[in-house]
């Protein structure tokens, strides 16, 4: 009998302890969704102003300031689009604010005519945020437009044009000075001229890349893109070389011709990421086995079978 | 008498073989004794870290950085840490990078003991590598005491180191100094001028520097060809600009020049480490103002620095968030490796060992 009662109460406290288990599994989770919401929140702090009197001004401002850093590492050919925008951005900014100097005039004369004392504090705070908030919009685009050029920027200049004069015209798809990666010179080059561009780089004697130190494959979801990462070893500057690849048949020229690194590097890319290239002596896979199914890197990946 | 008939020999070395210190493999086509083909095969230890890393912060990743080259993790820690820093524009306070450089340099010395004491157990010579082992073996508890591990110490952070060191612990790598130095000349001493070590090595597995470099070697693998190339030196990171220390060079790029370079390489070393001691603040922080969550802002980067074994890099591709987009590792084992089909063909078989040993590799860090 006391054997029973104490199986009964066994199993009861088994349950309880699964409650709680439970109740605590979903409190950690309320609780993460909690996190999550706070850095949303965070988020929408740090990229909006907390100005109640939102004029469009400074949600131009706004838009301006999102953008010009996504421009900087997309590059030159839309860092015009980015100036376009800032000079749009500036323009309405501007516009904004005399229609607010104008509504404020307007206010004050009809806050005159009414001789009401509250009246003219609210005009008298209007046009004092607006000129601010389009302060804020040009302050913000003004040290993105006349930006210092990069220290490097005349090495990119000077291997842009030799490489637009020696391979084609068209050869580059865009050439910044990636300063977020300790100034790197950075070209984008067209798949059809990558391995002429590769032999350019590695033979011309101003640009004397015969050392090539690393070999990248990135899955942008939108496109494929493999980073080559070169270095002068007499003069010690540096480039960055890119191609991008169309994803759902990613082909590119080998550069195993050129540097003999690229060799298993790109068997690499091509085992993790499943890009081809053209003209590789030995490309098979070399990291998973010669069977498997799919590109692991890919960032829509996913195993064949979970078990292994 | 006819011709005597020969026959091709298919040859499979490893992966289990305890000379290719882990797992790799290599399948050599054989004519007597002569190889006529070499065809590495590798990935057995390969566990997908840039994957894993793509859905991990960058302080969750140190650890899986110890595991690549396990043989020299600190170097490995700093590559990741530096990186992210050099994204982020984060200041590291100096007692911390000083702590940094003197377990970087320690770990030099130590990964190089490995090499010797395991070449020469490779090509029959059993007592140097318990020399060897027994002073790493100093090195690995003053690691102990420093991290809490032998050898995945996950030592470093991004703005700083996770501990400074405890009391008296700068005394006894002060001590080791001297010990070390009496110590390596006893080894040269006792190895370099061997007869038979000197026939088994010298002129074996030789390149010239155009070979070298169009094989993208680094280390002592590019080094001993004649070219002075080292990141310490070249692109100067952490506090290396302030000590003074010698590249050394080899000129007929074999393995008798990669051997005696790595004894170099740890008496140079050992000097930086002296000077690093001498010139070390006495408190002070070791973790840098750090934002609470480690997001490099949206973009990307290549950072390298020297390892024992060569230039180790670290590509991070940012998207603003906490974990990388991609991040992809330069490993110098990987990419010293790949001249090693072209070096065996016509050795002997014996020398397969020799040549191999001779790059220096880690299985973790070629497979990662």
């Amino acid at each position: 009998m006391s054997e029973h009662q104490e199986d009964t109460k066994d199993v009861t406290s088994r349950e309880t302890g699964e409650v709680e288990k439970k109740a605590e599994g979903e409190a950690s989770e309320a609780a993460d969704k909690a996190d999550g919401k706070v850095i949303e929140a965070d988020k929408a702090d740090s990229e909006a102003p907390v100005d109640k009197v939102q004029s469009e001004a400074a949600q131009v401002g706004v838009k301006a300031e999102g953008e010009a850093p996504a421009p900087a590492s997309e590059g030159a050919a839309s860092e015009a689009t980015a100036a376009e925008a800032e000079r749009e951005a500036k323009r309405q900014a501007a516009a904004e604010a005399r229609a607010a100097r104008a509504a404020a005039k307007a206010a004050a004369e009809a806050g005159g005519a009414e001789g009401g004392a509250p009246a003219p504090a609210a005009p008298a705070e209007r046009p004092a945020r607006a000129p601010r908030a389009a302060a804020g919009a040009a302050a913000d685009a003004a040290p993105a437009a006349p930006k210092e050029p990069s220290p490097l920027q005349p090495q990119l200049d000077a291997a842009a044009a030799l490489v637009r004069e020696l391979v084609d015209v068209d050869a580059i798809e865009e050439a910044y000075v990636n300063e977020l990666g300790s100034h790197m010179p950075t070209l984008v080059i067209r798949p059809p001229y990558l391995r002429r561009t590769a032999e350019l780089f590695h033979a011309h004697e101003a640009l004397g890349c015969s050392y090539l130190r690393n070999v990248s494959g990135v899955d942008y979801e939108t496109h494929m893109e493999v980073v080559y990462h070169l270095v002068n070893m007499a003069s010690g500057q540096r480039y960055a070389l890119k191609a991008r690849a169309d994803r759902s048949d990613p082909v590119l020229d080998s550069v195993t011709p050129v540097w003999e690194t690229a060799n298993w590097n790109e068997r690499e890319i091509y085992d993790l990421l499943g890009i081809h290239f053209k003209g590789h002596p030995d490309l098979r896979r070399i990291m998973m086995p010669d069977d498997w199914i799919g590109h692991p890197l890919r960032k829509d990946y996913e195993p064949l079978d979970p078990e292994v | 008498m006819g011709a005597i008939r020969t026959e091709e020999l298919l040859l499979n070395v490893g992966p289990q073989h305890p000379s290719t210190h882990g797992v790799f493999r290599i399948i050599v086509k054989l004519d007597g004794e002569i190889i006529t083909e070499a065809t590495p095969v590798m990935g057995y230890l390969h566990r997908g870290t840039e994957k894993l890393a793509e859905n991990l912060n960058f302080t969750q990743i140190i650890p899986y950085t110890d595991r690549m080259d396990y043989v020299s993790a600190m170097t490995n820690n700093y590559v990741l840490c530096h990186a992210v820093e050099k994204m982020m524009g984060l200041e590291v306070p100096e007692r911390a990078e000083f702590l940094r450089l003197i377990v970087m340099e320690m770990q030099r010395v130590a990964s190089h003991l490995v090499w010797w004491g395991t070449y020469l157990l490779d090509i029959g010579a059993m007592s140097p590598f318990l020399f060897a082992f027994r002073d790493r073996e100093t090195i690995v508890q003053l690691f102990n005491e420093l991290s809490g591990a032998r050898l995945t110490y996950n030592y470093m952070r991004v703005g700083g180191v996770k501990w400074d060191a405890p009391p008296g612990w700068l005394d006894k790598v002060r001590a080791f100094i001297p010990y070390m130095e009496k110590k390596i000349e006893e080894y040269d001493r006792l190895v370099s001028g061997n007869e038979i070590f000197l026939s088994r090595i010298q002129g074996i597995g030789r390149y010239d520097a155009e070979t070298a470099i169009r094989y993208g070697l680094s280390g002592a693998n590019l080094r001993c060809t004649g070219v002075q190339w080292d990141l310490r030196r070249n692109e100067p990171y952490s506090l290396y600009d302030r000590f003074e220390f010698d590249v050394p060079v080899g000129k007929n790029g074999d393995c008798y020049d990669r051997y005696l370079l790595r004894l170099e390489e740890i008496r140079q070393s050992l000097r930086i480490l002296r000077q690093a001691l001498e010139q070390m603040p006495e408190g002070g922080e070791t973790m840098g103002k750090v934002p609470r969550a480690i997001r490099p802002p949206a973009g990307e980067s290549y950072v390298a620095i020297e390892s024992p074994r060569g230039e180790i890099g670290c590509h991070i591709v940012s998207k603003g968030k906490a974990e990388p987009y991609r991040l992809k590792f330069r490993r110098p084992s990987f990419v010293n490796l790949q001249i090693l089909p072209k070096l065996l063909v016509g050795e002997t078989m014996t020398n397969l060992i020799t040549i191999l040993g001779g790059i220096d590799i880690v299985v973790g860090e070629v497979d990662a």
